[in-house]
């Protein structure tokens, strides 16, 4: 065995001198870590926007262009918010909505991820059935309404079918558009590697469509909240537990704006608390997770 | 100095049996790859490679040398089994070759070690050896201290070594090299020089190292094969022998000399 060569090694290259050489410079490459603080402009720049936009709703309404009844201050909505809060039917409608939303957004993800694995991997179904899941997603899934109330009636099942139309398209496709943007080099590190087809599946090609995942669960959520809405809206009565759609077109019925103010931005407002508290970490945590956070404006 | 600048070896004779080199060492032992004859067109395009016949002893270290268009990734490919050969033939280990890229391509999901873990995993390691063998060869490849890192915390160097943990991980005689330093700066290139060399020394492993540098193919090779361009045939052939290893002059004149041949091989293309 030769000696540790020389010819291009600075002088004195024993294994030892090697060791702390690449040390040092593995310190002087990767950066220290940094450590995270909460930053209060993430807190109170939204604040301001939304104050903002309440004073601006406020001085419109104090210009007097409109009957009060017609368009409410952000007082007098406050008031019947108030309102309906003691009554306990705001409470009683959230948590209608909120369960059925929970329940038909799980259902949903449990069918549609099989289906867009399926979609991604097997060319076949994907050529058959890539254009009829995307033409779904186009499709407003309040149009199944009226079919699901003639096939179910006014009934729970109305209101699940409408969400699963409007969630399940989206699911697969985020799940499909995922997959097809992870780099050709994992597949072909898994093969170098020796995964079998399962095993790629579950340790490359899931991990690495992740984000995508998420961002259709995400459009996945939105779609199955609007769908529910909607057709809490349309379908009333019958078996159907009353929810916040049922409330707004409650208002409506009664020409009540309070109510019906009321109802919009409770909707609006569980729907950004999901996104906050469910979806941004999450997504956050993953992006960060893979160094995809540096330089975005999150 | 042994320079020996042959043309392609006959066909046929090199995996011959009681075929024996000038030189001892791990080359007296049965080749871990022969080629011969290899031909690759893709389609109906023109010859990607053309008669390439090469063999590579065990525990070998072989720099494959050529210009851009040579097909040497392609012939990398071939040999790892991610490509066959239109004609030809080859004789490689069957339980293919292990592969370290240009880029690390480590997942970027996955930790260090969980990326070395990983390849441990698809190798059927049971969970507690893996997390020690992981550990084992980031320390190899002195990297013990960044195990839970991620990827994208890592410096260029960094990740290169824990690719080579990670090729290291699937335990194959063969380890298939392409261009693994090229994106790296001098400094860390250097020092992943020696790194490489040690572990090939502690462990044994037959290298096939593509490069187009020509300093770096004589300071890690015990021979060099130079590739010609459109289409990829090896044409001239080097031994690096252990007076080049220490003594900077002679490394110097083969380095001038292989690049003399290399741009001759370029310029036939002009």
């Amino acid at each position: 065995m030769p000696e540790t060569p020389t010819a291009t090694l600075p002088a004195g290259g024993s294994a030892e001198d090697l060791r702390t050489l690449e040390a040092g410079l593995d310190s002087l490459q990767s950066e220290p870590a940094r450590r995270r603080r909460l930053d209060l402009s993430r807190i109170l720049l939204p604040l301001a926007a939304l104050l903002v936009l309440v004073l601006a709703w406020q001085f419109y309404v104090t210009l007097g262009l409109r009957r009060r009844d017609q368009v409410p201050g952000p007082l007098d909505v406050l008031g019947s918010l108030g309102l309906l809060w003691q009554e306990g039917t705001a409470q009683e409608a959230i948590w209608t909505s909120l369960q059925r939303g929970v329940v038909g957004f799980a259902i949903s993800i449990a069918v549609a991820t099989p289906i867009g694995l399926l979609l991604s991997q097997v060319r076949v179904l994907r050529r058959a059935f890539g254009p009829l899941v995307s033409g779904l997603q186009v499709l407003p899934s309040v149009a199944w309404v009226p079919a699901a109330i003639i096939w179910f009636g006014l009934s729970d099942a109305t209101v699940y079918f409408v969400m699963f139309m409007g969630a399940i398209p989206s699911i697969i496709n985020g799940l499909i558009s995922g997959v097809d943007q992870i780099p050709p080099q994992y597949r072909r590190v898994g093969r170098i590697l020796g995964a079998s087809r399962w095993e790629m599946a579950l340790h490359v090609v899931l991990p690495a469509a992740l984000p995508g995942y998420v961002g259709g669960l995400k459009q996945g959520w939105a779609f199955s909240w609007r769908s529910l809405m909607a057709a809490e809206i349309i379908a009333m009565g019958g078996t159907l537990g009353f929810g916040l759609g049922s409330l707004l077109e409650q208002g409506r019925q009664l020409a009540d704006m309070g109510v019906v103010m009321s109802a919009i931005l409770v909707i609006l407002f569980v729907g950004i608390a999901v996104e906050l508290l469910v979806f941004a970490p999450v997504e956050k945590r993953l992006l960060r997770g893979r160094g995809l956070l540096a330089g975005s404006t999150r | 100095m042994t320079q020996t600048l042959t043309p392609a070896r006959e066909p046929g004779s090199a995996p011959g049996a009681g075929e024996r080199r000038k030189e001892g060492g791990p080359r007296d032992s049965a080749p871990a790859v022969v080629l011969e004859n290899l031909g690759k067109r893709f389609g109906a395009g023109p010859a990607v490679l053309e008669n390439v016949s090469a063999t590579v002893a065990q525990g070998e270290f072989v720099a494959l040398l050529g210009a851009s268009g040579c097909g040497k990734s392609t012939l990398l490919n071939i040999i790892a089994g991610l490509d066959v050969p239109t004609s030809g033939a080859l004789e490689v280990p069957s339980d293919g070759a292990a592969f370290m890229f240009q880029d690390s391509s480590l997942f970027p999901w996955l930790s260090a070690a969980g990326n070395v873990e990983l390849a441990l995993k698809l190798r059927g390691v049971g969970r507690a050896e893996r997390t020690v063998r992981a550990r084992e060869l980031l320390e190899l490849v002195n990297l013990g201290h960044a195990a839970d890192k991620r990827p994208h915390e890592l410096s260029g160097g960094m990740r290169q070594r824990v690719a080579l943990a990670r090729s290291l991980a699937q335990d194959r005689a063969v380890l298939l090299m392409d261009e693994p330093f090229a994106a790296l700066d001098a400094i860390t290139r250097e020092l992943l020089h020696n790194e490489l060399e040690r572990v090939w020394r502690e462990t044994g492993r037959t290298i096939i190292f593509v490069t187009h540098n020509v300093r770096e193919a004589v300071r890690l090779g015990q021979r060099v094969l130079l590739l010609s361009s459109r289409p990829g045939t090896v044409v001239a052939e080097w031994d690096v022998s252990d007076e080049h290893r220490t003594n900077a002059g002679a490394a110097g004149e083969l380095t001038a000399g292989i690049t003399a041949r290399l741009r001759e091989e370029i310029r036939r293309h002009a």
